[in-house]
């Protein structure tokens, strides 16, 4: 009752409000249990939740109690079980729809992730209209989840794949993409926020950019989800796609967003229950959206955690995450430029909480197992963006992101791990 | 699981002044090596004199793995014959991936060095990429070398390229 009290006094705090409450991240980290548990004898440091987010006791346990109590197939039996499930994957799906302010939960699919979601949209509206002397435009900054599915659709229709560039620092040069932004364009795909390197990408000019020529627009929100509130009316974005998992979710469930109209005209891309009205052997009639594009029996486990996931996000408060993370995203950098050697990769102006980098006569594999032996995970590779490491002419960086669990102490600890890499190679 | 053990003084010398660095001009046979998953690319360049490896050079980016273990094994292999070859690659081979390292240590001199490898099994393909693209090049394959194909032909030496894990 008390939580629930707490709940909605929440929702009549303005926005403003909400910022003024900072995060108590030590208090965060209890709902994490994973959190205190050590590696390699020293306390973890996770500083790996751009790749994946770890999950709080309160989505664990709304799985645990969907799996325990209420579990059966959706959509199908008149029995109590299936109406239970059905209602709390529905239920998931309208949490969902406010969390986005989407207008209807008509525009909300479940898929497996924002690959999927991405694909979905590369199937079912590029590749049915797509054709010779059609242009998609990308930018860049994109994760291979954001390339290769046009890379296919531009294969299979004769459509071109044209990229729009970034500069040194890792910022898209808006004066370039719109110069590529021409009478053939069909669809802008951008990242909201890069994967590789954290830059927050204006997708409000973006879009607006795109829409002045009747342009549709795909954000990949993969990225931009956890930290800051999204509103996709107040964007006007006409697909947005993202991942439960980056969002202290569970795996196998993401969202794609799609504007009404737009998902109200696309053929089904994968078929099986659930997407039809009836069926034939001459012919079927397809289900209205959202569930013209759910194939199959679907994720409700996942679907129910990552409400959750969404109820947590909002109760501590999406801008005060992001006021955390970007006092931790300050310090780290200011802490991490002054290792000698270390060249932070992507320096854009507005950037969420991550720091790709490398060490000088360090291989970040090397680095990240030196890392990994201190207690401090952090991703070390291409990170699904290979084209993003050719521009800056490195095979590869070490890459440390923070979430809401991330303190100062794991900041100093990641300085310290580094110093002990500088001295094993030194 | 110790950090000494992976990055030991010579393992870290031959990464800090790698061996036989380089590549071989008019050589007898080369092949390429690349792993996809932390981008490390390595170019093998050998003289041949009937079974032997006359001389060898080796080029490319990569971790202080990959680089010493190519550094160490162009030591090992120049002046080898083919058979000589194949066994040291046995004895690599099971020095990184199985348990106490097939008591192989003792005669593998300085590569022994790489036995710390195995308890840290995502590094495992770090060292074993240039063995395998010595396979590639002795084999005089024209196809490059990587440790990600699902399903690799074997080599002429009859070795699978995978690792066992």
């Amino acid at each position: 009752m008390a939580a629930n009290a707490r709940e909605s006094l929440h929702a009549t705090e303005s926005p403003r409000a909400t910022a003024a409450r900072p995060l108590d991240a030590e208090r965060v980290r209890r709902d994490f249990p994973i959190l205190s548990r050590s590696v390699h004898g020293k306390p973890l440091v996770y500083l790996d939740s751009a790749a994946s987010a770890q999950r709080p006791l309160a989505v664990v346990r709304a799985v645990e109690d969907y799996e325990l109590n209420s579990h059966a197939n959706v959509h199908r039996g008149v029995h109590l079980l299936s109406q239970e499930a059905t209602a709390a994957y529905e239920g998931a799906r309208e949490r969902v729809r406010r969390f986005l302010n989407a207008r209807s939960t008509r525009e909300i699919v479940f898929v497996r992730g924002t690959t999927e979601a991405i694909n979905l949209v590369a199937q079912a509206y590029a590749r049915p209209q797509l054709g010779p002397g059609d242009e998609i435009l990308i930018t860049a900054l994109e994760h291979h989840a954001n390339i290769v599915p046009w890379q296919m659709v531009r294969d299979q229709t004769g459509c071109a794949l044209v990229v729009a560039p970034i500069n040194r620092r890792g910022e898209l040069i808006l004066d370039e993409f719109r110069a590529r932004l021409g009478a053939r364009t069909r669809l802008v795909a951008a990242a909201h926020v890069s994967n590789a390197l954290g830059t927050v990408l204006p997708v409000a000019e973006i879009i607006a950019a795109a829409h002045a020529r009747g342009v549709p627009v795909l954000l990949d929100g993969a990225q931009a989800v956890p930290h800051q509130r999204i509103d996709v009316r107040a964007l006007e974005c006409d697909f947005y796609a993202f991942s439960g998992h980056k969002l202290y979710g569970p795996t196998g469930i993401g969202v794609l967003y799609g504007r009404e109209q737009l998902l109200a005209a696309m053929p089904p891309w994968q078929g099986g229950g659930d997407m039809i009205l009836s069926v034939t052997f001459e012919r079927s009639t397809y289900n209205e959206p959202p569930w013209r594009f759910e194939a199959g029996t679907p994720n409700m486990s996942g679907a129910v955690g990552l409400a959750a996931a969404v109820d947590y996000l909002e109760g501590l408060g999406i801008e005060a995450i992001g006021a955390h993370e970007r006092a931790l995203l300050e310090e780290a950098t200011a802490a991490l430029e002054r290792i000698p050697g270390l060249t932070i990769i992507g320096t854009a102006a507005h950037k969420a909480a991550v720091i790709s980098f490398t060490l000088a006569g360090i291989h970040p594999h090397d680095l990240g197992t030196v890392l990994d032996s201190e207690g401090v995970a952090v991703r070390t590779g291409h990170h699904c963006a290979m084209p993003v490491m050719e521009f800056f002419g490195v095979p590869a960086t070490a890459r440390a992101s923070f979430a809401c669990y991330n303190t100062h102490e794991d900041v100093r600890r990641l300085v310290e791990a580094l110093e002990a890499a500088r001295k094993v190679f030194g | 699981m110790e950090l000494k053990d992976l990055y030991r003084d010579v393992i870290l010398d031959h990464n800090r002044v790698p061996r036989n660095f380089g590549r071989l001009d008019a050589a007898d046979a080369h092949a390429e090596g690349h792993n996809p998953l932390c981008g490390d690319r390595l170019t093998l360049t050998l003289k041949l004199a009937g079974e032997r490896i006359e001389d060898i050079r080796f080029e490319g980016h990569g971790c202080a793995i990959s680089t010493a273990s190519a550094s160490l094994m162009t030591e090992a292999v120049k002046g080898k014959d083919r058979a000589t070859i194949r066994g040291l690659f046995d004895r690599v081979h099971a020095l990184l991936t199985e348990p106490g390292g097939g008591a192989a240590g003792a005669e593998l001199g300085k590569l022994a060095a790489l036995s710390g490898v195995r308890e840290f099994p995502a590094r495992v393909k770090c060292a074993s990429l240039c063995w395998h693209t010595l396979n590639a090049a002795l084999a005089s394959s024209a196809t490059p070398v990587t440790t990600e194909l699902p399903d690799e032909a074997p080599s002429a030496l009859g070795e699978r390229l995978t690792e066992k894990r």
